[in-house]
């Protein structure tokens, strides 16, 4: 069997490579996402050296990543999180809307990518990475700051509004009309409405049957259920993606955090495969004349980013600094952005696939940087501060 | 004590309060269970960070704060009830149930007191199972009527 082997060999090669990669951002206290995506460019086509064999495989991990990582999405919620951010963060979640979606659409619209084209690239600049995030205000001992909460939330909004974004852009790139893609967010946004009801109501009885004490059977089960809905959503045409995310909100408590505990390395291990797969499907010649598009939209919407956190934390009554901080923290563009290029990459013209790509490799890494030299902002800017401290 | 809760979606709960020397204290309980204290003393936007701690490090410092106070609960318990009372019965070396389970002394079935806590050295088995096994030295926080807890210490003798 030569066809085995050199799987073996390959994926065993690539998965080597990703972890000196990921060991080596954990060091440095960065997301390895941008890492990941350069060792797909540089194992695809037209890369240093591209790994045929693997390619399959790392392709249907690619399909299950996106379903985990939403699994993992839903997790992250609970009804009462939800209910307060809405509560408290709407306005500042349709500011963070308008400021970060609006370059990316009419980057989009001049580049003559069409309308499903220019939706991808909105949302791609909208959407905050709130993975990298959270862990950024942990590793940078915010979570006591009283920005943060306004920070969380408007991550929260932006997540759940992919509920309703993610499967009307599916239906848009899978060339359906208006109406029908109204009906299918429609019917996402039910889907959402009916898990948060269901959750509140019969949670307890989907919560019985998860809930063994055996973890190879949880896992299987939680695994089974999510593959199942996810699958089931895809027929329908609401995407895998919402379907996982549905399951994810149904589940709360005790089980959502055994869910999230036994979930996270496989998540971890797909995801990569994942972020490899769009790296792949790019060949990196097509990035240099992009180059200048993205740093360009990177730095419009750093700035944008920066506006919404500013808006945000006012709102609590956070002071300049602490709005600031809550800005320069929003930057960061990871996974959700390549997911919406990943949607949209076989249905348009191949520009989104690199100018993604570069886009969030960009600010992955130029994020959290400046989220920690806002630190360093000398005192001088508040005298207010100046005054108490003496 | 006025205690605020803020929830800090998809991370964890602070919980905010100033104490009565004037100092304003943040604790931050995350999902996974881990703790991290932060004191709001030079900016009130930014928690100092005081210290951190993993699950097993907050239960140990809960236990130490909230030890002393279970025994001094169940006093007060049996002043409440007339009749029930609380006593601390020890697990003597020479006991037949040393190194066996708690449950195999059948304490509550045979006397009617229960068996609410087991205090060993500075821990304390709140509510401890059936399985709970007994060791030499193990103070058992018994609450029943006189005769019961009189029984529990019977069948501990063996």
């Amino acid at each position: 069997m030569p066809v085995l082997y050199a799987l073996l060999l390959e994926l065993g090669i690539v998965l080597a490579v990703l972890s000196v990669l990921c060991a080596l951002a954990r060091r440095f206290g960065y997301s390895p996402v941008p890492l990941y995506l350069l060792a797909g460019l540089a194992l695809g086509q037209g890369g240093v050296a591209p790994v045929p064999a693997a390619g399959l495989f790392v392709e249907i991990g690619a399909s299950i990543g996106v379903v985990l990582l939403l699994l993992t999405l839903g997790l992250e919620f609970s009804v009462a999180e939800f209910s307060t951010s809405i509560r408290t963060h709407v306005p500042s979640a349709a500011v963070d809307f308008v400021l970060n979606a609006a370059p990316g659409a009419i980057v989009g619209w001049m580049l003559g990518l069409g309308w499903v084209g220019s939706m991808a690239l909105a949302g791609v600049t909208w959407i905050s990475s709130s993975g990298i995030i959270a862990r950024l205000l942990g590793d940078l001992r915010r979570l006591g700051n009283r920005e943060t909460p306004s920070v969380l939330s408007i991550l929260v909004l932006e997540d759940v509004a992919m509920a309703a974004y993610l499967p009307l852009l599916g239906v848009l790139a899978a060339g359906g009309s208006w109406w029908h893609a109204l009906l299918s967010v429609g019917v996402a946004c039910g889907a959402v409405a009916l898990a948060f009801a269901a959750s509140h109501r019969h949670g307890a009885r989907l919560i019985r049957f998860l809930d063994t004490a055996d973890t190879e059977q949880f896992l299987l089960r939680l695994l089974g259920l999510t593959l199942i809905v996810a699958g089931a959503a895809e027929l329908v045409e609401a995407s895998a993606a919402v379907g996982a995310f549905l399951v994810g909100l149904i589940l709360t408590g005790q089980v959502a955090d055994r869910a999230r505990q036994v979930i996270a390395p496989l998540r971890d291990l797909f995801a990569a495969a994942f972020f490899l797969t769009i790296g792949l499907t790019i060949d990196p010649r097509t990035l240099p004349p992009l180059l200048p598009i993205a740093f360009g939209l990177a730095v419009v919407t750093a700035l944008t980013k920066v506006g919404t956190g500013w808006y945000a934390a006012r709102r609590d009554g956070v002071g300049p600094r602490g709005r600031l901080r809550a800005g320069a923290v929003l930057i960061a563009r990871g996974e959700f952005s390549i997911i919406i290029a990943g949607a949209v990459i076989t249905s348009t013209d191949g520009i989104i696939g690199p100018l993604t790509t570069t886009y969030v490799i960009i600010l992955a890494v130029v994020g959290p940087i400046v989220a920690r030299l806002v630190d360093l902002i000398p005192h001088r800017a508040e005298p207010e501060h100046r005054a108490e401290g003496v | 004590m006025d205690v605020t809760e803020v929830l800090l979606p998809g991370v964890g709960v602070r919980y905010e309060f100033t104490t009565a020397e004037g100092n304003r204290i943040g604790i931050i309980v995350s999902r996974r269970g881990d703790v991290e204290l932060v004191s709001y003393a030079a900016d009130p936007d930014v928690g100092q960070p005081v210290f951190r701690l993993t699950t097993e490090e907050a239960d140990t410092v809960a236990e130490i704060l909230g030890a002393p106070r279970i025994t001094e609960r169940f006093a007060d318990l049996s002043k409440e009830i007339p009749g029930l009372r609380a006593e601390d019965l020890p697990v003597a070396v020479g006991s037949p149930f040393v190194g066996r389970r708690l449950g195999d002394t059948r304490a509550r079935t045979r006397t009617g007191a229960s068996i609410v806590a087991i205090v060993r050295g500075d821990d304390v088995i709140a509510s401890p199972g059936p399985d709970e096994v007994l060791h030499s030295g193990d103070n058992l926080v018994v609450i029943g009527t006189q005769e019961g807890i009189a029984g529990v210490n019977a069948i501990l003798k063996g």
